[in-house]
């Protein structure tokens, strides 16, 4: 028996909690004596306004769809991978390394380096927590979580002690040579006659984490292994009757997912710093999960709800720049959107069933 | 609606239940729909009906679990308002659980009183206990040590310990739902005993249950329930199997299973000295052995939980063993180093699991990606190398669900919304359908409804007949005696002994199952 249509799932639901949690941040604006319709309008203009804004907020959620992508497969998976931050800090090690240390003719080759780099980087990192899931029963969330402290403490040591170059105050790399930088929005659109902004940094990653969506989608729809993942993520007894390897899928998936998150460097890395700097990551793996969440793990709906995350953040900056709204409470915003988007989701969800099952019985009498 | 014949009624007593017109409906499934039943003192009633026709929430409802959405309840002729399950027992409602409700590592004292104590301190509550359980004990044959704890007693004592907590409770209405499910023969006869006892001091009993057998044995009047709706209430005495089952059904069936004598070829499966030890290092398989024919059912009979589960499990690839199986002549591997579902599938091993829900089917998945479930590495389900072919494992599944008559035959819809026995069929298709040499088959029919249950066992003979081997593992002693070629019974991890259909009958393997040794046999 359906409960209610297909598209109050997937499009109504999200957007009525989107909007009590944009109701609810309004209050909380009105409440420092600030003015909600213009706070609303301040974040419009400032990401979506100008392509400078658009640059900011498809750079951001650039980031988002790959740790978004990434949490949706291991979730897939029946595994909660909530290491995402610390798979894209290793991730970055890798792309910082590549970036460094091969001379490359062009920037296109150098790419398809740096994401390989960052991909081995953030599936290495996560192939501990995913053995000891798979092999000891260790609970992967709380591996994954200590991974991300120590990644942390690992990067900073490496940018301190290893990789910083002689004469440097911060903990960061050397800035990578000038055959992997990568084409930005506005090069890209240049020569087809559209003006984008110079200063915006979202580059040709938004591409890769474009088709990233694509190949995720045929992976874990169309083919026999996202198969495996999506029957174990649901029924593990029913999957070893049929005879699909738990160690297999775990391990698999696990390693896609971290992957995923270390290919997130190439983005913020190699595309926006150029250098690797400490805490590059900036909590995007942890946006991941929300992203992830919202986007009822698909990678269409991850797009989607990058985009908006995007728009948060970028919207976010601005209103912290423009009006007296102190920064902390763009943070509070944020964090409305994920509570009821992802954790309330079932508040939601209850009394619009009920509305759909009794206009459904009406219709039937 | 049918109309409910009041059987029996002296117009002077007032019934000890009465519902009038009790609907309930949970969203848009109307489970219960303007019921109607009055239940004599004194009489054991029992509510026959198919899996999901309501039995149980009624029985809910009038325990107080539900709250009906319209309706009353009288108790004794008294209108009475049932909102929770203190209220249920102060009415005087006893109910024994399909699942006992005991606390594992208490005693069957400290269990009978829990919630009833007198005051702050348990020692009067429990000698007061003591006494009254030694009384009911010899009025009602009812007879357990109340000094040993409840993990250490067999189903069927625990089972009494339910009941002597409803009677504790002073109950004089006890509802049974599905008791004789977990109980060997002989169990059940005890139980049946007990009722007897009961109903002649005057207590009402409720007896839910599927099985007609049980229903023709002891009760005075029977209700039929089909889907939601009470469609007939008649005497016991007046009626007959086949008419129940056409009632809870809707049409005729056939209860007997049609088949020609087997002709059993070579041996498709043997297993010798097969063991198996679980994960809390308990030996389940205590060295069995066994073979198959082609073209022969080997039904395995025995109460749940003496190892037939782990023989298919091992069998089917998920779980380790030592000792030997050969399928067509070729040992197959048992230390799960390169055995797996999968593995066993090549070798021609087809697997209805016991458990459809968890093992079976994938529930959130549509019928139509269930339909490959296990055989989703064969080549005609691929596009090409790294693809499946969706289509055409779409185009697959219609077609299956049509021949096997699933309803509704809509291959888009999540396995969890088809009933019990339509989701059996789609295993039951899958499976068969490979063409396998051997067929496990575990509980092929549990919870599924008569007309399905006709329909699988069809299949089941079927493949028999087309020359493949089938092991048959169920706890109904019906179904087993009806389907198979060969019987063996299995009692705490042995094969107690093997039993031709035709030259044995429900008592001896009932004594066989409880893990009576007969003369001749290895234990």
């Amino acid at each position: 028996m359906q409960k209610m249509p297909k598209w109050a799932d997937v499009a109504l639901i999200p957007l009525l909690n989107l909007l009590i949690a944009f109701v609810l941040s309004g209050l909380v604006i009105l409440a420092i004596g600030e003015n909600p319709i213009k706070a609303l309008q301040t974040m419009i203009t400032g990401a979506l306004g100008s392509t400078y804004g658009w640059g900011y907020t498809l750079y951001y959620a650039t980031n988002f769809i790959f740790t978004g992508l990434a949490v949706s497969i291991a979730f897939k998976a029946a595994m909660f991978n909530i290491g995402g931050e610390g798979q894209a800090m290793i991730g970055g090690l890798g792309v910082a390394l590549v970036c460094l240390y091969i001379p490359f003719p062009h920037w296109s080759v150098a790419l398809l380096f740096a994401m390989a780099g960052g991909a081995i980087f953030g599936a290495a990192w996560a192939f501990i927590p995913a053995y000891l899931q798979a092999r000891r029963g260790s609970h992967v969330v709380i591996t994954t979580i200590m991974f991300n402290f120590i990644a942390a403490s690992l990067l900073n040591y490496v940018l301190v002690n290893v990789l910083r170059p002689q004469g440097e105050m911060n903990p960061q790399t050397a800035a990578f040579p000038e055959a992997t930088h990568l084409p930005t929005l506005h090069e890209v659109l240049a020569p087809i006659g559209i003006s984008f902004s110079k200063s915006a940094p979202v580059n040709v990653s938004l591409f890769v984490a474009l088709a990233a969506c694509v190949i995720v989608y045929l992976l874990m729809w169309r083919s026999r292994l996202g198969y495996e993942i999506r029957a174990f993520g649901l029924s593990q007894d029913a999957s070893v009757y049929a005879g699909i390897s738990p160690f297999k899928i775990i391990m698999v998936a696990m390693l896609l997912s971290g992957g995923l998150s270390g290919m997130m460097s190439i983005n913020n890395t190699m595309g926006e710093a150029e250098r690797l700097v400490l805490n590059s990551v900036e909590g995007a793996g942890f946006i991941g999960i929300a992203v992830a969440l919202m986007g009822r793990n698909h990678p269409f709906g991850v797009l989607l709800a990058a985009l908006l995350f995007g728009f948060l953040y970028q919207g976010g900056s601005e209103l912290s720049l423009w009006t007296k709204i102190p920064r902390e409470l763009v943070t509070v915003i944020q964090a409305l959107v994920i509570l009821f988007t992802g954790a309330l989701d079932n508040m939601v969800r209850g009394p619009v069933e009920r509305i759909f099952i009794r206009a459904a019985k009406r219709g039937a009498n | 609606m049918a109309e409910v014949t009041k059987g029996g009624q002296q117009a002077t007593v007032a019934p000890a239940i009465e519902l009038r017109g009790i609907s309930k409906a949970f969203g848009p499934v109307q489970a219960n729909k303007d019921i109607s039943i009055s239940v004599q003192p004194g009489t054991i009633h029992g509510i026959i009906g198919e899996n999901g026709a309501g039995k149980s929430t009624l029985m809910s409802i009038l325990y107080g679990f539900y709250k009906a959405d319209e309706g009353q309840i009288f108790i004794h002729g008294k209108e009475t308002q049932i909102p929770d399950s203190q209220a249920a027992i102060a009415a005087g409602i006893g109910m024994v659980f399909q699942h006992f409700k005991l606390v594992e590592n208490f005693s069957v004292l400290e269990n009978v009183i829990l919630g009833v104590e007198d005051g702050a301190m348990l020692k009067p509550s429990l000698a007061k206990a003591r006494k009254s359980l030694k009384s009911l004990a010899e009025e009602y044959e009812l007879h357990v040590d109340p000094d040993m704890l409840i993990e250490d007693l067999g189903v069927g004592v625990q089972q009494r310990v339910e009941i002597l907590k409803a009677l504790y409770r002073e109950a004089d209405i006890l509802i049974l739902d599905e008791p004789t499910g977990v109980l060997t023969p002989a169990e059940a006869d005890h139980l049946f005993r007990i009722l007897n006892g009961l109903r002649d001091q005057g207590k009402t009993i409720i007896l839910i249950t599927h099985k007609l057998r049980e229903i023709m044995e002891i009760t005075d009047t029977v209700s039929v329930m089909r889907r939601g709706e009470m469609t007939a209430t008649v005497k016991t005495k007046d009626t007959n199997p086949e008419h129940l089952a056409e009632l809870m059904v809707g049409r005729k069936v056939l209860l007997r299973v049609d088949k020609v004598p087997a002709k059993p070829g070579k041996k498709v499966l043997e297993v010798e000295n097969l063991r198996m030890v679980d994960d809390h290092g308990v030996e389940r398989l205590k060295g069995i052995s066994l073979n198959v024919r082609a073209g022969e059912i080997l039904g395995i009979a025995g109460v749940s939980g003496n190892g037939q589960s782990q023989l298919l499990e091992v069998l089917g690839g998920y779980a380790k063993a030592t000792g030997e199986i050969r399928v067509n002549d070729e040992p197959i591997d048992l230390t799960g180093k390169y055995s797996d579902g999968r593995s066993r599938r090549r070798r021609g091993i087809a697997h209805v699991p016991e458990d459809r829900q968890e093992h079976g089917l994938i529930m959130d998945f549509p019928a139509w990606q269930n339909v490959v479930f296990g055989y989703h590495h064969a080549p005609e389900y691929q596009k090409n190398k790294l693809l499946m072919d969706n289509a055409k494992i779409l185009e697959v599944a219609q077609d299956k669900m049509d021949r096997f008559d699933v309803r509704p035959p809509n291959p888009l819809l999540e396995a969890k919304s088809f009933s019990g026995g339509n989701q059996q069929k789609i295993v039951v298709a899958r499976e068969i359908e490979r063409n396998p040499d051997l067929l496990l088959v575990g509980q092929p029919t549990r919870g599924v409804d008569i007309g399905a249950i006709e329909f699988i066992h069809k299949q089941i003979i079927a493949l028999r007949d087309e020359g493949k081997a089938v092991l048959l593992v169920s706890v109904e002693l019906e179904e087993i005696l009806s389907l198979s070629d060969r019987i063996a019974v299995m009692f705490d991890g042995h094969i107690m002994g093997e039993r031709l259909p035709d030259q044995t009958d429900e008592r001896e393997l009932g004594l066989m199952m409880a893990g009576v040794t007969q003369e001749g046999d290895a234990a």
